[in-house]
């Protein structure tokens, strides 16, 4: 028995598990990883070797440690958190729940939910601060959390897509059904139950939200709100831009430690199913 | 106890949002494209957006998102299989998540690291210039249409990446099996099955590639200044004050212009997918 | 659903010239990490001759087909196709059919496209292959199918595309993988008919993989039971039900219940009974042994005074299956149901064996039921 498992363990490692050859690596994958690599990590280096250099070219975090007392960007860094704390609380509000129970009412809509939740990729920015600029009141406008509002949306296409892969990678629909025999009612169950087993899913919406609002330009630069980015670019002492590209990748810093957190949990996730299979 | 009155309903907080959001702004679009600046309906800001500059600007942006769905979404195809073929599965999942982040990069971040590395003291090219290849010598500017083109692969190609992968996922060993076990070769397997079959999803892939770009401002804002002519950089400059126009409301019919183009593609897109999920089941 | 052609077939072996080839797989070793799939798995099969590989999960049934037809390389032994050694040759040129477990028709071509693909490989001309595809879709009862989508069809019509696809090309071996699996029962049942009336028609050699007893041994001509990547008998179905040779034969195919028993020069004692033994530890001697006894090799007495009781009765329709306590072991007894209609649960009765022989096999820790 278990070597049964043993071998459907092996079999299922790798999409191509029945190869009839032993994969090398092969000739034309090195070539499209080596291309892949340098074109995306080396933007990566060279934002970093900026970064980690003062103007006379040597090793030095000043560019780093000075950042906090430049002119405005503290407030800034302030304002753009407070704008990611106020989208992740709307989306936790709205689309998680939502996600989950379109998963579990309505299958038959989800075709059109993850139409309506690709559609802000393909909105523009531009034109959503541009109708806002005539349509919003004026006591709307005044309040950055007007754009918070927005966030939520244009970060649906990865976090609804996050979650709702999530969802359909856990059963449930067995799942609710044996909270919820056992006595649970719908609070206990969801609080309990679902999103423990969405941690993967819940952690990787979170990132890529805060992603998107802490380097969002387009419409907090348009409505007059210096966010992080607007700051970046409205930022003009001539110090060769190393504080504005420290800056910038403070962001791709704290995105990238959140990933790693979200990578080992995953593999934790995955380990404990593994052992939890193995053991039925 | 309220869900017994209409299933939906539980969703509708979610829609209703959505639909201000998202419909809010655009019907206040398209009431003012067709307004003038006093509030009197007038159809010269459609007539205004259709020459000169305008026109110019919405041309670009359709040239630049063309180019910008179809490299990156060919590239993006060819590293997409190549990670799905990969033995580690700790790749796999690296690159599944550094894909959704790629995908939603932030235009200031990228342009100043694509500045670090291929401005005119950047990285890279401070390397090729050891070796005689400085790019700015051979007439290549990060700050031209091209080079805004050349940034813009640092988020498309993640995209098609991200949207393909499950398609790929779909492709059935059995079907490549059976080809061979028919006598089809690699080559012949991809030809009549592979590519076939894949078409919907990758032409779904370059069509979502070609919305994204069309609607992005901030990498070519951030990178060129406003000086390129393209649509949302047009708009952008309106709002800002940098450009004065007789027709206060130009900029919204632009904005109108790229709502239009932009529906045509994500019909073109839904229609695309239906085909995709019959297959690909 | 349209009938395929019927065929009268008076015996179980082929009576037409064989068409198929032979098949001799010598000493085929397997692995998968420390999983060994393939243990020195040999098996000579005859031309035109339909053999079943039956086995659990994980025996390794699946991976020789795959040896057989390229898509696996084994890591030791030889692959003969008619006198020539195929181990070297690719996949793609070993002129044989498969048809796989589910959904291998290609989604983006009709029925008439797909049956006809392996005819396109060997680039036949457009109106030859369409013509044998037609044929062979006609063959298989589904000739009103031509123009229809995979996604279209039920998953036994697919399978009978498949089987046709798989005969386009007039292979020399038709490989079967479990194809019958992922079908509802009734379909699986009429299926399975009509594959075997087409080969003997065609007398194509054939091997066919499932875990399914009932389809092996109404299907097949020889059996090979398998077991953890090696085998453990090869007989025709009638053989392997009466005569198994192991343990795991007599376990696997049929029902069969084991009680201990001790065993003196080659008798039996089967609950005071004395009868001959069989089997590879007939005569050993020190060796805790059970035998395996089937459910018809039994037959049951009412008995105030006997050993055992019955536990249980399942209706089955002409039969009624009877488990009877004896001495703490649970015994499978097959009895004429209107014999015991009226026994009531926990009625007193004998047990005696009526066979002149019994299979015995080392004890196992527990007594379980098979």
């Amino acid at each position: 028995m278990a070597e049964e498992l043993a071998l459907e363990e092996v079999l299922n490692e790798s999409p191509v598990r029945r190869s009839g050859r032993r994969r090398r690596p092969s000739l034309w994958r090195t070539v499209v990883f080596l291309f892949a690599g340098l074109y995306f990590l080396l933007p990566i280096y060279a934002g970093m070797k900026f970064t980690l250099q003062d103007i006379h070219g040597h090793f030095s975090f000043g560019a780093i440690t000075s950042l906090p007392h430049v002119a405005g960007f503290a407030d800034a860094f302030w304002l753009s958190m407070r704008l990611a704390g106020a989208t992740l609380v709307i989306e936790a509000i709205l689309v998680v729940p939502t996600a989950i129970y379109v998963h579990l009412r309505l299958p038959r809509l989800r075709r059109l939910f993850e139409f309506i939740t690709i559609l802000p990729i393909v909105f523009p920015p531009i034109v959503l601060i541009l109708g806002l600029t005539r349509a919003a009141p004026l006591w709307i406008r005044a309040s950055p959390y007007m754009l918070s509002a927005e966030y939520v949306i244009l970060s649906l296409p990865f976090v609804y897509r996050s979650l709702d892969a999530g969802l359909s990678a856990i059963d449930l629909k067995t799942l609710t059904e044996a909270a919820r025999s056992l006595g649970g009612n719908w609070v206990k169950t969801v609080w309990r139950v679902i999103l423990p087993n969405l941690r993967p899913a819940l952690l990787s919406a979170l990132v890529l939200s805060m992603a998107l609002v802490l380097g969002e330009y387009t419409m907090a630069s348009l409505d007059l709100w210096t966010t992080i980015p607007v700051w970046i670019v409205q930022f003009q002492q001539g110090s060769n831009g190393h504080i504005q590209i420290a800056a910038s990748m403070m962001g791709l810093i704290v995105t990238w430690v959140l990933l790693t957190v979200i990578v080992s949990i995953d593999r934790t996730e995955a380990r404990r199913r593994k052992a939890t299979k193995a053991a039925l | 106890m309220f869900r017994a009155i209409f299933p939906g309903i539980a969703v509708a907080p979610f829609l209703i949002y959505t639909f201000l959001g998202l419909g809010v702004p655009v019907i206040a679009v398209v009431i003012n494209a067709f307004h003038s600046q006093t509030g009197k309906f007038t159809t010269a800001n459609i007539k205004l957006v259709t020459t000169g500059i305008y026109r110019l600007g919405m041309y670009n942006s359709i040239k630049l998102s063309l180019i910008t769905a179809i490299i990156p979404g060919v590239l993006g195809v060819f590293l997409a299989y190549a990670i799905h073929t990969s033995r580690s599965s700790w790749l796999r999942r690296l690159t599944t998540t550094a894909s959704g982040v790629l995908a939603n990069f932030g235009g200031v971040n990228l342009t100043f690291m694509f500045i670090a590395t291929l401005g005119s003291t950047g990285v890279l090219t401070a390397w090729l210039a050891a070796v005689h290849l400085n790019p700015w010598n051979h007439g290549f500017s990060l700050y031209s249409f091209y080079g805004v083109a050349f940034v813009y692969l640092y988020f498309q190609i993640p995209l098609m990446v991200l949207v393909i992968t499950p398609a790929l996922g779909g492709l059935r060993p059995a079907w490549r099996e059976a080809a061979q076990n028919m006598g089809a070769s690699n080559w012949r397997y991809w030809r009549y099955v592979g590519v076939p079959v894949l078409l919907p999803s990758v032409l779904g892939g370059m069509l979502l590639l070609f919305g994204s770009s069309f609607a992005a401002y901030a990498t070519a804002q951030s990178l060129t200044t406003g000086i390129i002519a393209l649509a949302p950089i047009q708009i952008g400059n309106l709002l800002d004050g940098n450009v004065i126009s007789n027709e206060v409301n130009v900029g919204f019919a632009i904005a109108l212009g790229m709502l239009v183009v932009l529906t045509v593609t994500m019909v073109c897109y839904g229609l695309v997918r239906r085909r995709a999920s019959k297959w690909l089941r | 659903m349209t009938q395929m052609k019927e065929t009268t077939v008076t015996s179980s072996a082929s009576t037409t010239t064989p068409a198929g080839a032979g098949v001799d797989l010598v000493g085929l070793v397997r692995s998968y990490g420390r999983v060994r799939a393939l243990d020195g798995f040999s098996l000579t099969i005859k031309p035109g001759e339909f053999i079943a590989l039956l086995g659990p999960s994980g025996c390794g049934k699946t991976t020789a087909l795959r040896v057989l037809a390229g898509f696996e390389r084994p890591d030791g032994g030889r692959v003969i196709v008619d006198g020539a050694d195929l181990s070297n040759v690719s996949a793609q040129k070993r002129d044989m059919g498969m048809v796989f477990q589910s959904y291998s028709l290609f989604p983006n071509m009709n029925a008439l496209h797909n049956v006809a693909f392996g005819l396109r490989m060997r680039r036949q001309s457009s109106r030859d292959r369409n013509t044998k595809a037609r044929e062979l879709l006609d063959l298989v009862g589904l000739s009103d199918q031509a123009q229809k989508y995979p996604h279209q069809m039920s998953g036994g019509q697919q399978q009978r595309v498949a089987l046709a696809r798989a005969l386009a090309i007039e292979p020399r071996v038709l490989l079967l993988d479990e194809p019958l699996s992922a079908l509802d029962a009734k379909v699986r049942a009429e299926l399975r008919d009509q594959i075997r009336s087409l080969q003997q028609r065609l007398a194509i050699t054939t091997v066919f993989v499932t875990h399914d007893q009932e389809e092996a041994l109404s299907m097949a001509d020889r059996v090979c039971v398998m077991s953890q990547g090696h085998i453990e008998q090869t007989a025709t179905p009638a053989e392997l039900y009466a005569r198994p040779a192991t343990a795991f034969v007599a376990q696997f195919v049929g029902v069969s219940s084991r009680v201990p028993v001790t065993v003196t020069a080659g008798q039996a004692d089967v609950f005071g009974q004395s009868v001959a033994a069989r089997g590879a530890d007939a005569h050993s001697v020190g060796v805790a042994l059970d035998a395996l006894l089937r459910p018809e090799e039994l037959a049951v007495m009412v008995d105030p005074a006997g050993k055992g009781f019955v536990t249980h009765k399942s209706f089955f329709g002409a039969t009624t299956r009877l488990i009877v306590q004896v001495e703490e072991v649970p015994v499978r007894v097959d009895v004429r149901s209107d014999l015991v209609a009226d026994m009531a649960l926990g009625t007193r009765v004998d047990v005696k064996v009526v066979t002149p022989d019994v299979l015995v096999a080392p004890r196992m820790a527990a007594p379980t039921e098979a």
